[in-house]
């Protein structure tokens, strides 16, 4: 089939972007979405032109490298699915494509598609840990885990970190992401003891980074390459509540945050 | 050059306790005065930096993603292995190890095997306290399961992404680090070159990948952590960006490549669609357990599956290996279907694919019990292939998965060049010729958490090392020798793009170096790819320039590295005249088409010394001896 695709494009981050049209021609329906992408790529360089930058490295689903807004959806039409498990079955001969790098102002555009997220990473770096010295942790089945807490746990670990959630948020808000830390940890007997400093110290370099706050959209959840559920997030709320009275005049850190 | 294994002397389970007594230990007040470089940010990487920034040590880490967490160790599925006996099925650490070196057909170090086997259950006890959600049984325990080439369950796991939750807990500790100050983290960062001075490895430079500033940074040490080289097949189940240019540099400066030819082919893979594809797919192994793998009797059958009767079908394993019919490993896996698709009975677009059958195990045990089994991996099949595994079989095939080789190290995972740790994938240590399941993600954080802050220590207390800058000439040499090759590859000004050579390479490797190999076929190779190399640096065409985030300049250094690398694994497989484990030489097999060891003259590592540009390298020897567990044939008729 053939496709025609309007792509942001965007030198660096000082340049002004402007969508471009290309043709994706021969396209087949068992490519991935980012295999349709190495196509046009091809082409480009072979006419002399800059090819598209955009993230990727897995290519099955778990990295969460890749992103990008596919006709103003985060990683496009299909629920659950990242960009690079989208497949081009789900276009038509003659469809247009719109495709964008995320909108955030926390999530400013490096080149093309590529943006910078290490906002995510100082959000964990000020308390998305469990403080294990190397070396220092008791027998592996000494604190047994309910089995109905390890499984809330993991579902909320499931997180791969892409973004969706924020681009897809009018706001802009990281909540999902930073509560499915927040929950993962707090749900396991082993993340009690920081379980205040944590959310506190999340919660707070999440407002420092510029992201919106939280005003139930719950399109997030509806972006979520893993399906993380908006629960999680009343869980933070409860959990920072509950943090702020516990720790009245306590500074809100933890320990190695930079929050 | 002279391999030295430094294994301690003595009985193999009191030698990591004595030759911890027996390190160097560096003054906890010293540390802080110490800088070490850690290159790489996965499992082996992540657990290094943060354990080592813990203890005092200032550490630097480089990845090339735009975050740590994005290491490919986040795709491992299946589990982690450890010794943990929690099951009471009769496991021990001696039990663990005798299966790794079994599993590694007799190609691996027995004390570095041992050693590994001993820490997994200190692995486990440190994940959980990170708070890594293993699956749990209903009373709160840790829960197992059994996994390839093992008797007892062992594997922990978390649901299908082991390797993400891991990875996870070993970059939060790290980030925990970066926070504190103690880890300065470099994303999207690359190391291109190792830099020596007074032979030792004292530091690196980077190109910076969105700037595409070239820097020097001087330590006191350095670590590789850098992962596999097999994306030199192209079509592999590494992340894209997965590259050999780190530890191919470091050969290049003097590190002695082991073992490049043994490589891992995983059998139940996604089959290629067509030219577009970029890289394959693995569907766990655990499929083997009810699927029942098939492929028309007779060759170029044009019916499809669900219309071709039972007595038109060969359930080839179950034939052949009667014993243990679909559940052979996976190098055996692999060749039975190999064989079947070179005799034109291969299924699917191009024929190269066989079923995999659910239909028996659906009948009965009934799609809902097969759907609480498998479904997750149904769905991921179906959403690749648009078919419903629930109705017509599945096509697999074989795909290069992991490498075996890498740098050779000694038991302090030391590589040659004095200064410079080689962990993880990145080394050749623990896996002999064949890697059994769930031991990857095992020996990366063995590596990171356990033996790094120990050896690291020993190397720093026992020399002197001087204090260094950045303006010492040899950092200006090597960030000039960078600086030109970015140049010569920006200037190559041919009409050909890197991935088509990069996509050729891989061809030449799968055809001539991939699930069988011969003599014929490996020289054949072994002119291809010269040629190959040499058209690259005429014809290739790499658009844009340095100062920029350029993908295209990315790809380029790493395909020209492929380029020399390549040659290396072939020569490797050519001098290596036996078949074991991964490498399967048809020269070297019974008459019933198996592996045959030459115990006798290649009981060995085979280690390569870079001899300088356009020379043959020098292959070095390092024999291996089997006291405890002792060679035998694998048979699984």
């Amino acid at each position: 089939m053939n496709l025609t695709l309007h792509v942001w494009r965007q030198k660096n981050a000082a340049a002004r972007g402007r969508f471009v049209t290309y043709p994706a021609s021969d396209v087949s329906p068992d490519m991935s979405f980012l295999e349709m992408l190495d196509v046009v790529n091809e082409a480009l360089i072979a006419g002399g032109e800059d090819p598209i930058a955009f993230d990727h490295d897995c290519r099955e689903g778990i990295c969460g490298t890749c992103g990008m807004m596919i006709d103003g959806q985060a990683h496009g039409p299909r629920r659950a699915t990242t960009a690079c498990q989208l497949h081009m079955r789900t276009y038509r001969d003659g469809d247009e494509i719109t495709i964008e790098p995320w909108r955030a102002d926390a999530f400013p555009v490096v080149k093309d598609l590529v943006v910078d997220r290490s906002a995510f990473d100082r959000i964990v770096a000020a308390g998305g840990f469990i403080t294990a010295r190397t070396g220092s942790a008791p027998d592996g089945n000494a604190v047994p885990v309910p089995k109905a807490a390890a499984d809330l746990a993991m579902d909320a670990a499931a997180c791969i970190g892409c973004g969706a959630c924020v681009a897809a948020c009018p706001n802009a808000s990281a909540m999902l992401f930073t509560a499915a830390k927040v929950s993962h940890l707090g749900l396991l007997p082993q993340g009690q003891p920081e379980r205040h400093t944590r959310v506190r110290g999340m919660v707070a370099q999440m407002d420092a980074e510029g992201f919106g706050t939280c005003t139930n959209h719950f399109e997030c959840e509806a972006a979520c390459p893993k399906s993380i559920s908006v629960r999680f997030i009343a869980r933070m709320n409860r959990d920072y509540l509950v943090a702020t009275l516990a720790d009245r005049g306590e500074p809100a850190s933890a320990e190695g945050g930079t929050g | 050059m002279e391999l030295r294994s430094n294994v301690p002397e003595g009985p193999i389970e009191r030698k990591w306790e004595k030759h911890r007594f027996e390190m160097k230990l560096v003054n906890p007040a010293n540390k802080r005065k110490h800088t070490i470089l850690m290159v790489g940010s996965g499992l082996a990487g992540a657990s290094a930096a943060a354990s080592l920034a813990e203890l005092g040590y200032n550490v630097k880490c480089y990845c090339y993603q735009d975050s740590p967490r994005r290491a490919h160790s986040i795709a491992a599925q299946g589990g982690i292995n450890a010794a943990k006996n929690y099951q009471n099925d009769g496991d021990s650490v001696f039990r663990l190890f005798y299966d790794t070196v079994k599993g590694g057909d007799y190609r691996s170090r027995e004390g570095n095997v041992y050693r590994l086997a001993e820490l997994s259950v200190e692995i486990i006890d440190q994940c959980v306290a990170q708070g890594v959600p293993f699956a749990r049984e209903y009373g709160g325990l840790l829960a197992n399961r059994s996994f390839g080439g093992a008797q007892v369950s062992r594997t922990f796991y978390a649901r299908g992404q082991t390797g993400q939750q891991l990875l996870l807990g070993a970059y939060q500790a790290l980030e925990r680090q970066i926070g504190l100050g103690k880890v300065e983290m470099f994303s999207r960062h690359e190391m291109l070159d190792l830099v020596l001075v007074d032979g030792r490895a004292r530091g690196i430079v980077t190109r910076d990948m969105v700037t595409g500033e070239i820097e020097s940074h001087a330590g006191d040490a350095v670590v590789l952590g850098t992962g596999g080289y097999g994306n030199v097949f192209y079509l592999a189940t590494y992340a894209k960006g997965a590259n050999a240019t780190a530890i191919w540099r470091a050969y290049k400066k003097g590190a002695a490549f082991a073992n490049p030819c043994f490589t891992q082919i995983h059998p139940t893979c996604i089959p290629v669609t067509g030219e577009h594809q970029s890289k394959l797919t693995l569907m766990s192994e655990s499929l083997r357990n009810d699927g029942r793998i098939w492929v028309p009797k007779k060759a170029r059958d044009p019916r499809p599956p669900n219309q071709i009767p039972e007595e038109d079908r060969d359930y080839y394993l179950e034939r052949q290996y009667p014993s243990f019919g679909n559940l052979v490993p996976r190098d055996v896996a692999s060749r039975a279907a190999k064989r079947v698709a070179d005799e034109g009975r291969g299924v699917g677009p191009g024929g190269f694919g066989v079923y995999l059958d659910f239909a028996d195990a659906i009948k009965r045990l009934g799609a809902n019990v097969i759907g609480e089994k498998y479904g997750n991996l149904f769905e991921m099949y179906e959403r690749i292939t648009a078919e419903n595994p629930y109705q017509v079989p599945m096509r697999i095939y074989p795909a290069i998965h992991y490498t075996m080789g890498g740098l050779w190290v000694d038991y302090n995972l030391m590589s040659t060049v004095p200064g410079l740790h080689v962990i993880g994938e990145a080394n050749f240590s623990d896996h002999g010729a064949n890697r059994l399941g769930a031991s990857a993600l095992m020996q990366g954080l063995a590596d990171g958490y356990f033996v790094m802050p120990y050896t690291v220590g020993h190397y720093l207390a026992s020399n002197k090392i001087e204090k260094l800058a950045t303006d010492h000439s040899a950092f200006r040499q090597a960030e000039a020798a960078v600086a030109d090759r970015v140049r010569s590859l920006l200037g190559i000004g041919g009409q050909r793009s890197v991935d088509s050579f990069h996509r050729e390479l891989g061809r030449i490797m799968w055809e001539y170096c991939g699930m069988a190999r011969n003599q014929g076929g490996l020289e054949t190779a072994l002119e291809k790819i010269p040629a190959l190399r040499e058209q690259f640096w005429r014809e290739a065409k790499v658009p844009g320039e340095n100062e920029e985030l350029n993908q295209s300049l990315e790809k380029a250094g790493r395909v020209a590295d492929f380029l020399e690398l390549a040659e290396l694994i072939c020569l490797d497989a050519l001098e290596r005249r036996e078949s074991c484990g991964g490498h399967f030489r048809e020269e070297f097999q019974t008459p019933d088409g198996e592996a045959r060891r030459d115990d006798e003259n290649f009981c060995h590592v085979a280690a390569w010394e870079y001899a300088g540009q356009g020379q043959k390298p020098i292959r070095h020897v390092e024999p291996l001896s089997f006291e405890y567990v002792h060679p035998s044939q694998r048979s699984y008729k």
